[in-house]
C-alpha cells in the first residue's frame, strides 16, 4: 500500500496491514516533526508533493526492495500539508520472514524515499520566518 | 511556435510566482535548453536553476533528454520529504 494523504497517519492500521503468518518480523518507521535543527526551533512544517510522480517513485522503491530482500508486505504513507511539532510525517512498515531482512528493507525504503521521492518540506521557525528545505545549499 | 507547459514545485514555484510556466518550444529540444530558457524568461528562477531537477512523464531526466510539448514536464529543487 502506497499513499499520500492530508490526514493523520493511522500507524496502527498501517502496521496491521503488513502483518501476515508468513512473516516473523515487522518493522515500522515513523518520521515525526522535530523541534530543534542546528539550534533553531521549529514550530511546524509544511509538506508539499508532486503526487503522481511521488507515487510512481514509491512503487519503484517497493519493487527495488523486493528485488533485494524477501519482503512480504509493504506499506508507505507520507502526509502532506501543515504538520505541527510531534506530528507523524511519514510511516514505512515492512514485513519479512526474519528481522535482519525487515530492518534492512525498512532502512532502505526510508533512506531512498528521502532522496528520490518528490516531496518537499518548508520550515516554520519560532521567530516567524519560513524556509524551504532543499538539500545542497541556500539559494536566497 | 508551440509551447511547453512546465510544472513548478516548492521554492521554484514560490520564486516564479506561479505553479505552471509556458515556454516557447520546438520538439526535440533538450532539458539543457529548458534550463537555459527558464533562466532567460523567468530571471527570478535563475539562482535555483543549477540545482533544479527535471522530471519528464514522472521520471527524472538528464540534461541531454529531448522533450516534446506532449510530455508532462516538471522542475523542482532537491527533494526533502521524510
Amino acid at each position: 500500500m502506497i499513499e499520500l494523504t492530508h490526514q493523520p497517519i493511522d500507524y496502527h492500521a498501517l502496521t496491521e496491514a503488513v502483518r501476515s503468518p508468513q512473516s516473523g518480523a515487522v518493522v515500522l518507521f515513523l518520521g515525526t516533526v522535530r523541534e530543534l535543527t542546528a539550534g533553531r526551533q521549529t514550530v511546524a512544517l509544511d509538506y508539499e508533493g508532486y503526487p503522481a510522480m511521488a507515487e510512481a517513485k514509491l512503487k519503484e522503491l517497493e519493487t527495488a526492495a523486493r528485488a533485494r530482500w524477501p519482503v512480504d508486505r509493504v506499506a508507505i504513507v507520507h502526509r502532506l500539508g501543515h504538520l505541527k511539532l510531534g506530528d507523524i510525517s511519514v510511516a514505512v512498515a515492512v514485513s519479512c520472514p526474519h528481522r535482519k531482512q525487515a530492518f534492512e528493507a525498512g532502512q532502505f525504503l526510508i533512506d531512498e524515499l528521502k532522496v528520490t521521492v518528490p516531496i518537499w518540506k518548508k520550515e516554520n521557525w519560532s521567530d516567524g520566518s519560513t524556509e524551504w528545505v532543499h538539500p545542497g545549499g541556500e539559494t536566497k | 511556435m508551440k509551447s511547453l507547459a512546465v510544472k513548478l514545485f516548492a521554492k521554484a514555484r514560490d520564486l516564479a510566482g506561479r505553479d505552471v510556466v509556458e515556454l516557447d518550444w520546438t520538439d526535440g529540444e533538450t532539458v539543457a535548453d529548458l534550463k537555459r530558457r527558464l533562466s532567460e524568461q523567468h530571471p527570478k528562477l535563475e539562482p535555483l536553476v543549477p540545482r533544479l531537477l527535471v522530471a519528464v512523464n514522472n521520471d527524472y531526466a538528464t540534461d541531454s533528454a529531448m522533450l516534446n510539448t506532449t510530455d508532462e514536464v516538471a522542475c523542482f529543487p532537491p527533494v526533502s520529504g521524510g
